[in-house]
């Protein structure tokens, strides 16, 4: 054998033309990340903090762990995916009268797709997971979650997704064919390079984690409730959490089959969705966004169950109209299914269809409605705290309701012929995105902050975050409304119409103010990190909760709960303060607990080399890789040291330095 | 999972028992399955192999109603479902997968028989005067 095809073995089509050095913009962030990454492994060797991140950390089957690890992706993938925003803004505010910009189509239309996958896929969805993880287990009362070893594994999985799609950064390069990759775009003939391959990829390794976080809080949430607590006594955020995991289950499947079929007419020479042999590619329109509305709702109802959790705890009442919420939010679950046309209305399905798919999306908006009005009712004649969180809240439902009201003209089919397409519809889409799902998720970071650490964050810098984000927001897209009315498409480099210049830059301009939100949301850390004696929280209940995460200490100690608590209300620790129920204090026994493995950062390292290899076509790595992923995953079920007990003890000294903390305080 | 059932323990007030309502599983059921099965799969390919039903449409509602018979087999014996199984969580399960599969299957083809016959005209047969108005 020659040195070229053994090197084509080894290598595949990976070749130092791969990477992109005559590109100053990417060669100048690959230095900075590099000397960034170097100086950070540099400072964990020097503290000697390898040993404690392994054992503590990466393969820590704790569930509270594994959520702020979550929460730690989310908010780096958020700083890889607004850079990519204000990168568009920035080349779209000077891209007019000739001046190119300074990204070269070729690039933006990289960015653009890199930004829509990483907000959607490794920002958005870790940061819900997260929170559902980390609170999930302590609003029902128990231990951890069902399958403690495959939370572990779920969450490196999407660690490995992350990672292949910022490897396209310096590696090759990333998809240039929009968010959802739509073929035959994104088939073989018209994009023959890595990048849809490093899409799908990314999405199915870390689509692996999503699902098998669906399954393992799904079955949480079904079995393991703490006793008393029947479905109608459980608190709303567990509710929200609850269906989102159902539509997880039964959507993402959809994704990854679909994905599969893009991958075979890439690999495999099939003509699923080419525009010859019978191919369709309208049937990956359908069949995508089969998934991909779902997963707004995947998004969006786990913040709307942190929203439901803030409105009661800061208007000290009881959430108004839980049961109509409930039932609100599985009318959502279940329509969601039914209205993923109203995505492509325009691709020619006719009258009858895109009406009967225009009335359900109209029929959407009710119960969404409903929800509104509960939280202003909770509101009405409460003894309303505006603490950081509630503010968030507040900001949500102005913004939320505007972006939910251009969703229903966007829903009617014949609106919707103009406005596909245009920045209307990006500017839409962001309105309840961000002022949903961004605004719910910093509520809930700010919530639960001091129940994870054990001190909240400082408010100043929170308001700070708040206003700039929530200003910023409005400054930015509002012009995408005024510019979509006039026709202007998404996607677009560069501009011949003067005229148009002027809102593009007060968009940039917002965008700035974004980032000055997301800046004061890092000093916000950094500043109660520092502040954080002040700022601690004894008592566990900082802001006078009403669920049952408020009854332990915070943090949590690893077992959550030393008795499991038993449930007579769906304000279960509110219900308890007002019954004076005391803690229990002695008869401690000792506590079954799941013991921590590297099973899952391996796997999920495995895959990733597999993942890399299938991209540039290294089939004899893949094929190892392959073979060892099953090897491990084998191996892992010989391991028969899964457990071990907390003695009753050391459960008892726990319980009694928090009395004794608790007494302090009071 | 062992920390909740221990907890149950720990507090003595709840009587844990393994009684949820599903079927145990007998050497009689699994064989009874193993029959249908065999047999479920045997007659369609049969069908095919021998060409006993020589319109292919037919022959497609024939061989998926087989198949769909042999899901609810496998549903009963080798999954040991029933309506009361796991406290009645299974049968709901049931419910919304089914919702959805319906939701899915009969939507994408009502779906994607419109945007055929409006978009692809040429795949299946010549367009008419009325078909080229009606053109979204």
């Amino acid at each position: 054998m020659n040195m070229p095809d053994l090197a084509k073995l080894i290598f595949g089509r990976l070749t130092i033309e791969a990477i992109p050095y005559h590109e100053p913009i990417l060669i100048g962030t690959f230095i900075a990340v590099a000397i960034g990454g170097i100086a950070l492994l540099a400072l964990i060797t020097k503290h000697k903090l390898w040993g404690y991140l392994w054992s503590e950390w990466f393969t820590s089957i704790d569930h509270k762990k594994i959520g702020i690890m979550y929460m730690v992706l989310g908010i780096v993938m958020l700083l890889r995916g607004f850079s990519d925003a204000i990168m568009m803004r920035a080349q779209q505010a000077m891209a007019f009268n000739g001046n190119p910009g300074f990204l070269p189509p070729h690039h933006y239309d990289q960015v653009f797709t890199a930004h829509g996958v990483i907000m959607i896929f490794f920002v958005a969805m870790p940061l819900v997971t997260g929170l559902m993880n980390y609170v999930v287990p302590l609003q029902i009362g128990a231990r951890d979650v069902a399958f403690p070893f495959l939370n572990n594994f779920s969450f490196w999985m999407t660690v490995a997704g992350a990672m292949l799609v910022m490897a396209s950064l310096f590696v090759g390069e990333f998809a240039r064919t929009g968010w959802l990759a739509y073929p035959p775009l994104s088939g073989l003939a018209q994009s023959p390079d890595v990048g849809v391959d490093y899409y799908i990829w990314s999405l199915q390794v870390a689509g692996v984690g999503t699902t098998l976080s669906g399954i393992n809080l799904l079955a949480t949430i079904v079995k393991m409730r703490a006793p008393g607590m029947s479905m109608m006594k459980m608190p709303i955020f567990t509710w929200t959490s609850l269906l989102t995991n159902v539509l997880i289950i039964a959507a993402f499947p959809v994704l990854t089959a679909v994905l599969v079929l893009l991958a075979l007419d890439r690999y495999a020479g099939t003509n699923f969705f080419t525009n010859d042999f019978g191919g369709n590619a309208m049937m990956y329109v359908n069949l995508i966004w089969i998934w991909g509305h779902p997963e707004v709702y995947i998004l969006v109802l786990p913040v709307f169950g942190v929203f439901s959790e803030v409105v009661a705890t800061f208007s000290r009442k009881r959430l108004f109209g839980y049961a109509s919420m409930v039932y609100a939010t599985v009318v959502i679950a279940v329509l969601s299914y039914l209205v993923w046309l109203h995505h492509f209305f325009t691709m020619g399905s006719g009258a009858s269809v895109n009406s009967f798919f225009g009335i359900t999306t109209m029929i959407i908006s009710i119960p969404t409605g409903a929800k509104i009005f509960n939280w202003l009712f909770t509101m009405y004649r409460g003894r309303i705290k505006f603490d950081v969180p509630m503010l968030w809240t507040v900001g949500f439902m102005v913004t939320f309701v505007i972006g939910g009201m251009t969703g229903v003209m966007l829903a009617v089919p014949p609106a919707d012929f103009l406005l596909h397409n245009s920045l209307f519809l990006i500017a839409h889409f962001h309105n309840v995105i961000i002022g949903g799902v961004i605004f719910g998720l910093f509520a809930g970071i700010n919530y639960w902050f001091p129940k994870a650490f054990g001190y909240r964050l400082d408010p100043f810098w929170g308001k700070c975050s708040f206003w700039f984000w929530l200003v910023g927001f409005w400054v930015a897209f509002m012009p995408l409304y005024v510019l979509g009315f006039m026709g202007v498409t998404r996607r677009m480099n560069h501009f011949d119409d003067p005229s148009l210049q002027i809102w593009f830059q007060i968009a940039a301009f917002g965008a700035f103010l974004i980032a000055l939100g997301i800046g004061s949301f890092l000093v916000q850390l950094w500043v109660s990190y520092k502040r954080r004696d002040e700022l601690r929280d004894v008592t566990g209940d900082p802001w006078h909760g009403r669920t049952l995460e408020w009854s332990t200490s915070s943090p949590p100690p690893d077992y959550n709960f030393a008795f499991t608590p038993v449930i007579h209300d769906s304000d279960a620790w509110w219900d308890m303060k007002e019954r004076n129920a005391g803690r229990r204090l002695e008869g401690y026994l000792p506590i079954h607990m799941p013991k921590n493995t590297g099973a899952g950062i391996i796997l999920a390292g495995i895959s990733f080399v597999f993942g890399f290899a299938m991209i540039w076509h290294m089939f004899l790595i893949a094929g190892i890789a392959f073979v060892a992923l099953i090897a491990t995953a084998i191996g892992h079920t010989f391991n028969y040291k899964r457990d071990y007990y907390i003695p009753a003890d050391e459960v008892a000294r726990t319980e009694a330095a928090r009395t004794e903390e608790l007494a302090a305080h009071v | 999972m062992s920390a909740h059932t221990e907890s149950h323990d720990a507090h003595g007030g709840h009587d844990h028992h393994d009684d949820d309502g599903a079927s145990h599983s007998t050497l009689k059921g699994y064989m009874t399955g193993f029959f249908l099965a065999v047999v479920l799969t045997a007659i369609p390919f049969w069908l095919v192999m021998e060409k006993v039903i020589p319109n292919a449409q037919t022959l497609a509602v024939v061989l998926l109603t087989f198949a769909a018979i042999q899901i609810v087999v496998h549903m009963i014996y080798f999954l040991h479902m029933n309506p009361r199984s796991e406290g009645g969580w299974n049968m709901l399960a049931l419910m919304f997968t089914l919702i959805i599969v319906v939701i899915t299957l009969a939507g994408s083809i009502w779906v994607m028989f419109h945007l055929n016959s409006n978009m692809m005209p040429g795949m299946s047969h010549q367009m008419t005067e009325q078909q080229v108005k009606n053109l979204p």
